[in-house]
Order: C-alpha cells, then structure tokens, then sequence
C-alpha cells in the first residue's frame, strides 16, 4: 500500500508539471465543448484533435486525450439538460430528468448536481483504481459471457421493477427495445434479420442515438410544441454565486445514490463488453429501484439526473482499466486512446503497470486532477448555459431541430438515418400520449446486442444447457438479484393494497 | 480570461467543424486530389483486434507525419464476420472519403453469405500493408499440453465440450480451425465473439480453451507468462517465436496467412486512388510500421498495390472457395 501511495504521488507531481496541467485544462474545456455538442461526441472529439498530441510529450498526450474525454462526459450532460437532445449516447439516462428539471426552471439545479455527481463519480472510481486495479484486473478476467448476460438480466430487472411504473407498460416498452436491437446482421451467423422494405440501411441496424434523438430531441418538441401552442413561458433566471454555492449544499439529497452509482459505473466500465452507456442506464433503473419517491423520476428528480452522470464518469475510468491491463479498450474512445499508446510504443498489457510505472501513474495522477478541474470550469459555465433557456421558443425550438439533424446525420452520415430519426420523433410522441415510458425502449436497444450475444455465447459453451448461468457463482448472485429486483416491488405493492383495504375495513 | 477564451472556441469549434463538413474546402485544389474532409477508416472487425490495431497505428502515423490534410477516423464495424462492413463499402460506392482495413473475411464472408451482395472484386484495391500470421494458444495453465501431440489428445478426449474462441463463423481463424477439425478428425464447440482482443481476454479468463489469434493479440500476455503457442502456421519459423515449431515441421500440411489491405468503395476516383496509394506506400516504408512488422510477426516483406493487389485478390478468391468447398461451408458456419 505505501508503494502505491509513493507511485501515486509521483504521478500527483507529474500531473502538475507545467505542461501536463495546461494540457489537462485545454483538455478538459474543450472536452466539455466536444461533448456537449450533439453528434460530435467524445470519438470524434478525441480523433480529430489526436494531431495535437504530436507537438508534445507522450505522457502529456495521453493525458491530454484523457481530459478530453473526461471533459466530453461532463459536457455530455450540458445538451441533454439545457436542450433535451442527449450530446453524446452516455448522456441519454441524463434527459430523463434532466430536461424536466430544466423546464420547470430548475436548469441550474440539474446542471449543478450533474456537475457534483459527475466529480463524485469520477473521484470515487479514480480511488478504486490507485487501490484494487490489479485485482480487479483479475476479477474482469472472470467475466464471461455467462456473467455477462447475467449483468444483463440485471440491467433489464432494474427497468422493470420500478415502482411506479405500469409493469405491462414497461415490459412492452423494453420488447420494442429488443425487436429494434436484432434489426441487422445476425451477430453470431452474419445473416440479415428484419431488413424492411429490402432498404440497405436497416442492414447496419439501428443507431442507438438516432433513436435517442428522436424520441427526447424531435419527440419532446412535438410535445412541447402541442403543450403551449407555441407560447412557452421564458425561464428568466437570475443566477448568482450564492445560488450555485446553494445548489452545491443540495448535494446531501442525492449523495447516496451517487455513490451507489459511481461502483456500479466504475465496476461496469471495466467489463470490456459493456462501457459507459450501459452503467448510466443501469444506474438510474437502480436510483429510481430505490428512491422513497419512485413516482417522481422522469419528472424531474435531481437523483435522476445525478446517478446515471456519476456512473458514465465512473465508469470512463473504469474503462481504461481494461485498455491498461488487458489491451480491449472498454469504449471507441479509449479504443482511440489505446491507438496513441501503441503509436507511442506502449504497448497495453499485463506488464504495462510494472514496464512503465511513469505512464501509468502520470495518468492515474492526472484524472485526479483533470476531475477537479472539470469541475470547477463547469460550475464557472453554468450560469452561461442556462441562459440557453433564456432564448425565445422562436429561436429555441428551430435550432434544436437542427442540432438533432446533425446529430443523427453525424454518427453515419447517411440520410437513412435521419429519417429514421424523424419516424422515431413522431412514435416517442404517440407513446408518450399513449402514456407508455420510453426509457425501458432505450435501455433495451442499447443491451439487447449485448445480451443477445453473451446469451447465444454461453449457450454454445454449454452445449446448450441454460444451467450454466446458475450453475457460475458470479451469474448466480447476479441472476438472484435480478429476481429479488423483480418481486420486491410486486410485493410491496400487494402489502400496500392490503394495507389499504384493511384499514378502509376498520373505517 | 479562460471564461472568455474559451467562448470564443465555443464558437469556434462548431464553425470549423460545420466548414469542414460541408466540405466548403472543396475546389481549393482541385489539380491533385487529396481528402476534402475526414476519412472514414473502416474496421471490419472489432476494437483490440489484429485489424484494429493496425488501423489505429496508421492512423496515429498519417496525423504524426502529416500525411493528410483531413484527419482519418477509425470506425469499427464488426457485425457479422464483417458482413457490416463490406456491405457498407458497398453502398457507399463512389465515395472518395472512405477507406477499409481488411481481413481474410474479405474473401470469405461475401462466399459463405450470398444473400449480402457483395462482390470484393468490384472494391478498389488500394495497397497490401502485411500478410499476418497465425499461431495456436492455449492458457499456460494447461500444464498437461505442451505440443502439438498432447492438445490434439486433450481436445479428442474433451470432444464438443472443448471450447475454440474466435471472431465470427466464416473468418479466418473459423477456417483455420475448421481445416484442424478435418485433418486431426475431431470437432469442437467454435464460439464468435466480437474481435480478436476479446477472444485473448476470453482465453486468459479461462471461458475459451484454445484460439487461433495473430501474434498482436497475444504478445503482451504470453510476455506476461499467461498464455502459451504450440505451433505456428507460416512456412518458416517466424523471428519472433523461435522456439515455436511450424505445422510444417510437425508433418501436417497446414499454412495459412492473412491479408491486411487497404481497399476503397466500388468506383472511386482514379486520382483518389492514386493518392491513396501513395500515401499507404509511403506508411509501408517508414520506420515505424517496418518495426511494428517484425515485432508482431507480420510479413511485411513485398509491397503489393492497385492492379496488383486486384490480381491478388481474385487468387485468394479462388483459393478460399476451394478450402472453403473442401473443409465444407456447414464446418465452418457450425450448422
């Protein structure tokens, strides 16, 4: 332990080193530029200024790349708050509560307790890291693809056993999810499944941010737009110091989601398959699993938006934990990363932390300090984003429409996909008339590949047999869990009923 | 000051990027042709992979060399043995500003998978940057398999419960493993997963028994002492394992190689295409990847392009249809 702490140190020395630091500041803002541009993202962020790097040290480059990054999974949140279209696909489980937020004038409320979440996040996972990284090396090891879908079923039980939610409503929402998913080339065989119409863009599948989009980008201003006939009230907000500082004291409401989600984030970023989406999603079905106001998320609950940015900044740590140790970058960002290291001649591997300790350190170091810094420059930004909202509708409204075009044209620029977008827009509002939750759908097409693959992988390792999944202990805990998530509510409902008819007995 | 400086960029970033999407560079020289916005660098395989790395490599070297105006941006494409991809290319035929990194499974998807559509005659072939090898691993748990000999008696003791990781059915090493299959007379569980990377990950956690990978997906563990090779498939003994024996040495009559090529969309510019070749050419001879060759045990001995590298793929064509008729497509698919 006090080796580590020594190595930590030197790496705390490295990261303030003159030109490491500017690099982690420019870094970290134009990160929170990158992401909070819809489309734009952090891959490409990363790759289009990967150039920059050349001009300088390795270690000063990674670290560069890496509050690039960091900075991206702050400014993902900005966009989905202010304007309701999600920046980057980690930012999605951010719209759910934070656009409600904003629109009943509590901008600054969600943009500042995104900020704290993601900075517990982020710091949390960074102190799991300079611990346990080599065990949990290990234990990543052990993931399988029984356990991966085991963590999948999980992820899915968190969805459906949220209280307040019509189950039926809910289930059928998570199965269109799943249809949408398995639109494209067979994962295991490579035959196409469900091409409509014979139109060659379905073989690609579907874009999980053209859905995205769509439905809280086009759905939600369709909504708005039917709301309030075009007049919506202008949030005039005044915000000074002393409310920021106010907003920041809040952060007792939502501690304890926060560090729930910031393991799970940073347990689940290190799974090579999973990554960040996944985490946030997972993050806030456990949140809402557990509020005492269940019924209030999606309506603009702080914890809402707290748990999924204190899991995608945990687990952006988390997976460079899997680039380090094992080579398999947990994300297409890191898999960017992972490319300016073996430019570098670092190759990632088992031996990494013990051939290059300097690296390594210089980088765990510098997340240190790239966290603390994203969080001060995004708390000095927040009064300037929520003037966004200060905006006429007139003006509002006919840019989020085009920041959506660019956003779903963006990821594979084919047109296919915005119209595409455009039939998810209408179908998010007809469900959301209809009063069916369309989160659950998000959540299904993003897991669904995942947990149609892992499924098929196990059941070809086991010839078959569906006990493998309760026969490993890891996907044993995890499938247990999965049901108690399930039946814990149902329960909890059926007392409160009976509770209920008792008590109108004895009245 | 940051506050203000970093308005401006606010403003900035958008405009720049809105002027290179757009494209409004264009014309600017229209004399020789070079990319007018960023090129899209098609993976047809997943991220940590053998393809992947090389991709990202090259990508690093275009940006440290300044090799090209408009950035190259690693897109990974993986589903269905790279049916994703190819089909892809495909439908962006005549597009200049999208390059793939390929595999065997060039060749062999668009066999197995009629219904894709996909003929990879009609792509533009760009340049050849290495032949890739193959070795067989197993966990350097396996105390008991030590060669050739020992693991083909453990897999035929363990029957379809022995468990051959690999990256999709019809790629490369599905073939590899297929051709094992038939000349040893046993048959195993193959199961796909989405890359190379995984499938070391995979073999190193012990949910996989044996795999085919490329040495650049195993090096750093067998460094580590966590994963061993019993026998390489190339004809001679490789530089870098030079203890390992080659099939060859042991009397069975399997040598199987890997392309890594560049190629275009169907009916790119004559010019696009020359630039390109150029610029691959020039990646080919420096330093950088002729080391990264030898390290990883590429052969990066002949440079191949254009018509060349056209001829060379309808031999492999060839070739693939023929192994593939003989080991039989149903071993290979598992059906």
């Amino acid at each position: 332990m006090g080796e580590t702490l020594g190595l930590l140190a030197g790496g705390l020395a490295q990261a303030f080193e003159p030109i490491n630091f500017t690099m982690i500041i420019i870094g970290c803002v134009l990160g929170l530029l990158v992401g909070a541009m819809p489309g734009l993202g952090s891959v490409n962020g990363v790759a289009i200024l990967l150039p920059i790097t050349f001009l300088v040290p390795p270690t000063a480059a990674i670290i560069f790349l890496a509050a690039i990054y960091y900075g991206a999974m702050y400014g993902g949140a900005i966009s989905s708050i202010t304007l309701g279209i999600p920046g980057a696909s980690t930012a999605v489980a951010t719209v759910f509560d934070g656009r409600p937020l904003a629109q009943a004038g509590k901008a600054d409320k969600a943009l500042t307790a995104a900020a704290m979440a993601s900075f517990i996040g982020g710091t949390i996972s960074v102190v799991l890291f300079t611990l346990f990284a080599p065990p949990l090396a290990e234990f990543a090891l052990k993931f399988g693809p029984a356990e991966e879908f085991a963590l999948m079923v999980l992820a899915f039980a968190t969805f459906i056993g949220l209280g307040g939610d019509d189950i039926p409503k809910t289930i059928f929402s998570i199965l269109i999810g799943l249809v949408l998913a398995t639109i494209g080339l067979d994962i295991i065989s490579g035959q196409p499944r469900l091409i409509f119409f014979d139109v060659s863009g379905f073989l690609h599948g579907i874009n999980f941010l053209v859905l995205a989009i769509g439905i809280y980008g086009i759905g939600e201003m369709l909504w708005t737009l039917e709301q309030t006939k075009g007049e919506v009230t202008v949030h005039n907000v005044k915000l000074s110091m002393k409310e920021i500082i106010k907003d920041i004291k809040d952060v007792k409401e939502y501690i304890g989601t926060t560090t729930l989600g910031s393991v799970l984030g940073y347990f689940v970023g290190t799974l090579p398959a999973a990554g960040a989406t996944p985490a946030s999603l997972m993050s806030y079905g456990l949140a809402k699993t557990f509020s005492k106001q269940p019924e209030t998320f999606g309506k603009g609950n702080v914890s809402g938006v707290a748990a999924p940015e204190a899991a995608n900044n945990a687990a952006s740590t988390g997976s460079m934990l899997p680039m380090i140790t094992l080579g398999i970058p947990g994300s297409p960002t890191t898999a960017i990363l992972l490319g300016g290291m073996i430019i570098w001649g670092l190759r990632p591997g088992p031996l990494l932390f013990t051939e290059h300790p300097e690296f390594v350190w210089g980088l765990i170091g510098s997340l240190y300090v790239a966290n603390l810094a994203t969080l001060i420059i995004n708390l000095m930004f927040i009064p300037v984003f929520v003037k966004i909202l200060t905006l006429p509708f007139t003006i509002l409204a006919p840019t989020i429409y085009i920041l959506c075009v660019v956003g779903g044209y963006a990821p594979t620029q084919t047109m296919h996909d915005v119209w595409l977008m455009f039939l998810f827009g209408v179908v998010g509002y007809l469900l959301r008339k209809l009063n069916y939750p369309v989160a659950p759908a998000v959540l299904a097409i993003v897991l669904g590949p995942l947990a149609e693959r892992s499924l098929r992988q196990s059941l070809l390792s086991s010839q078959g047999d569906p006990m493998i999944f309760l026969e490993r202990p890891i996907s044993l805990i995890c499938i247990l869990i999965a049901v108690a998530l399930v039946l814990v509510p149902v329960f909890q409902k059926m007392k409160r009923k009976r509770k209920a008819e008792q008590s109108g007995q004895e009245s | 000051m940051t506050v203000f400086t970093s308005k401006l960029k606010k403003i900035a970033i958008p405009a720049i990027v809105a002027l290179v999407s757009t494209g409004i560079f264009a014309g600017a020289a229209q004399a020789a042709w070079s990319p007018k916005k960023p090129v899209e660098f098609i993976i047809m395989a997943g991220t940590g992979g053998g393809a992947d790395q090389i991709a990202r490599l090259l990508q690093g070297l275009i940006e440290k060399k300044g090799l090209s105006p408009r950035p190259f941006i690693p897109i990974n494409k993986p589903g269905g043995s790279g049916g994703e991809a190819l089909r892809y290319l495909k439908d962006k035929a005549g597009d200049d500003h999208v390059v793939m990194v390929t595999l065997n499974s060039f060749y062999t998807t668009p066999i197995i998978q009629k219904g894709l559509g996909v003929d990879p005659t009609t792509f533009t072939p760009i340049g050849r940057m290495a032949l890739d090898t193959f070795l067989l691993w197993v966990n350097s748990d396996q105390k008991g398999i030590t060669d050739l000999d020992s693991y083909v008696k453990a897999v035929k003791s363990a029957g379809k419960n022995w468990k051959v990781g690999g990256t999709g059915s019809g790629q490369e090493d599905s073939i590899l493993t297929a051709m094992m299959e038939k000349e040893f007379g046993y048959e195993v569980t193959y199961i796909p997963f989405p890359g190379g990377g995984t499938v070391a990950k995979n073999l190193i956690g012990k949910h996989i028994d044996s795999t085919v990978n490329n040495p650049a997906e195993q090096n750093e563990f067998y460094r580590a002492g966590k994963s061993k090779p019993l026998v390489q498939f190339t004809g001679e003994r490789m530089a870098a394992y030079p203890d390992i024996p080659t099939a060859k040495e042991l009397g069975v009559d399997i040598e199987y190689y890997m392309q890594r090529s560049i190629n275009g969309p169907p009916g790119m510019s004559k010019e696009a295409q020359e630039w390109y070749i150029n610029l691959f050419k020039t990646l080919y001879e420096s330093e950088e990847w002729q080391k990264f060759c030898v390290d990883d045990g590429l052969d990066c001995t002949e440079w191949v392009a254009g018509d060349d590298l056209r001829a060379f793929h309808a031999e492999q064509i060839t070739r693939h249809t023929d192994l593939i008729n003989s080991v039989g497509a149903a071993a290979i698919t598992g059906e």
